[in-house]
């Protein structure tokens, strides 16, 4: 343990110093009084660590391989780090009207950030463990944020029991994959396994710690909290569990299957082929029914974490590329909706049914327009950054030899038209009958609706050169 | 003699219990905070059987984690389910039924 070795882990010790600070700060300075206060210094702080964390260079280890610090760790940390502070950013006025606004929200955000940072830059399964725990256990607490409701203290108590089930699968994994590999540091695992010496024990391991982390990003089969978890936490809980969590997630089961099983990717691939391509099926289908805009949007993450696993399942640097991109491009689309989501209100009440928002292009123009972008992006319409997006994730399953996959995902991507269209089609041909929303939406939500909906436009241009980062990104990991 | 295998297998059987405990109990909610320590427990006996049978430390480093991390799960479930039982003035799995679609 050197100075070294700390000086790599800094951004996330001085944020959990942060964290606790403001706990201490809030508690004795009046509690929810200093809530928008503790809030916004969130935010600010949340962007200057992903400013501090994108302008370093190299790759370092710490604390002998329980920690990497890579290109890879650091694309995932500055997006995971920006995501969240657009969601505390946008949801700070929803909870004021809410009545929601309570200190603790933004300090147990940030501990889940810390939880996160660690996740993405584990090398070991007990860096894994440690930063998936402590990134579900703030989150199990801000899905009952809502503490005297009925609907919300369900989400939590759904969310807390299917979090630990699937924390208890991966953790049966990684016990096997110790017992037989004999270690629990993903370089020593990545030597030890090798096509020619892949003991049962091992593929089981490695099948349990799939599954577990297939719970955490909402992939059918196991899926089946998001859709009730996301409806019954409050929108702004909704907008942070549908972003910054999911791209941890990615991220750690990318570096797991890069860097812990890397020399058997013929093992994984099909595995996590199956499961993109049931995802992207499943999530299309069920969503088609949904009228609450909140369950459409659980099952549109499903079907946009099929296609980020579809990157995934090429197993190359370029399908990484590809992941990293789509899961760019798809929390700055959520970003953008739940940005509106949370401005969906009828007289001063939020309202999640997406039947309000009929004739919205005649009551609210620019929120229209924006939308209207943003849901022809999730479509995946060209020329908007989302078609690219999937473009490029679907390039690297086929050149990577999953034809079939990225097949069904192109049929799954048409059936989840339907739904996006049809918002748009209640927007800008609805019936007058219907009761529409308010008029009024929040400085900040109107600022990131609208620049994430330009960003889905200019962004087709050259994709402002994320691209090249994602590439740098996966040839850190993939070697 | 009891060998790795008989360890592992109580862990197994402990395992599928915990995990046949969630989703076949029709019950109560805290039988599903039971299982789910069952299901921790079971991955520390593995676990510490590996650590063991191998001669190394790090098995045992990573049950220590895990005791700690259940713990705090535990507490976790706990409260939440406390915040439910406020709200609904129930506890039974059937009654955790508002969210559907």
């Amino acid at each position: 343990m050197t100075s070294m070795d700390f000086s790599t882990v800094l951004p996330e010790v001085l944020l959990s110093l942060y964290a606790m600070a403001a706990l201490i700060g809030g508690v004795c300075l009046g509690k929810d009084k200093v809530a928008p206060f503790i809030s916004w210094l969130t935010v600010a702080i949340l962007v200057l660590f992903a400013a501090l964390v994108g302008l370093q260079s190299g790759s370092r280890v710490a604390f002998g391989g329980l920690f990497i610090e890579d290109a890879f760790s650091r694309f995932a940390k500055v997006l995971i780090l920006l995501s969240a502070a657009g969601v505390l950013a946008m949801s700070a006025d929803y909870q004021e009207r809410r009545n929601l606004m309570r200190f603790e929200y933004p300090i147990l955000i940030t501990l889940a950030v810390v939880g996160m940072m660690m996740m993405v830059s584990a090398g070991n399964l007990m860096s894994l463990y440690i930063g998936l725990e402590l990134q579900s256990l703030a989150l199990y607490v801000v899905a009952a944020l809502r503490r005297d409701s009925t609907r919300s203290s369900e989400a939590g108590l759904k969310y807390f029991v299917l979090g630990a089930l699937s924390s208890g699968i991966l953790l049966y994994g990684a016990a096997l994959t110790y017992g037989f590999t004999g270690t629990t540091d993903f370089a020593g695992i990545m030597t030890t396994v090798t096509t020619e010496n892949l003991p049962l024990g091992v593929l089981f391991g490695m099948v349990f710690l799939i599954i577990g982390l297939a719970f955490k990003v909402s992939a059918v089969p196991f899926h089946m909290w998001t859709p009730d978890v996301y409806e019954g936490s409050p929108s702004s809980v909704t907008a942070f569990f549908a972003t910054a969590p999911k791209v941890a997630a990615m991220a750690l089961l990318a570096r797991l299957l890069m860097d812990a099983f890397g020399m058997v990717p013929d093992q994984w691939g099909q595995i996590i082929a199956l499961l993109s391509v049931v995802s992207i099926l499943g999530g299309a289908i069920a969503a088609i029914g949904q009228m609450n805009i909140k369950r459409l949007m659980a099952y549109s993450s499903i079907t946009h974490m099929g296609f980020a696993l579809l990157g995934l399942t090429a197993g190359t640097a370029q399908g990484v590329a590809a992941m990293l991109l789509y899961m760019s491009v798809y929390v700055a689309m959520n970003i953008g909706m739940f940005a509106f989501i949370l401005s969906m209100e009828r007289d001063g009440q939020p309202i999640t049914d997406i039947r309000s928002l009929h004739m919205l292009a005649k009551r609210g123009p620019m929120r229209a327009w924006a939308l209207l972008i943003l849901l022809f992006s999730l479509a995946g319409v060209p020329p908007m950054v989302g078609f690219w997006a999937k473009f490029s994730v679907l390039l690297a399953a086929v050149q990577a030899g999953y034809v079939w996959a990225a097949v069904f995902a192109v049929i799954g991507s048409g059936i989840a038209a339907f739904y996006y269209l049809r918002i748009v089609y209640f927007m800008y041909f609805g019936t007058e009958e219907e009761e529409g929303i308010d008029k009024r939406i929040a400085p900040a939500q109107r600022v990131l609706l609208i620049a994430s909906a330009v960003i889905m436009l200019a962004g087709s241009v050259n994709l402002f050169g994320i691209e090249g980062m994602a590439q740098m990104a996966a040839a850190a990991l993939v070697n | 003699m009891i060998g790795l295998e008989h360890y592992l297998g109580v862990a197994a059987v402990l395992f599928v219990t915990g995990i046949f405990g969630i989703f076949v109990n029709r019950k109560n909610v805290i039988i599903i905070l039971m299982s789910i320590e069952l299901i921790l427990l079971s991955v520390n006996i593995n676990l510490v059987a590996f650590s063991a049978f191998s001669g190394d430390l790090v098995g045992q480093v990573f049950a220590l984690f895990v005791l700690t991390v259940a713990a705090a799960e535990a507490s976790i479930g706990l409260a939440i389910l406390v915040v439910f039982f406020r709200n609904r003035g129930s506890i039974d799995v059937a009654d955790v039924n508002m969210l559907k679609g």
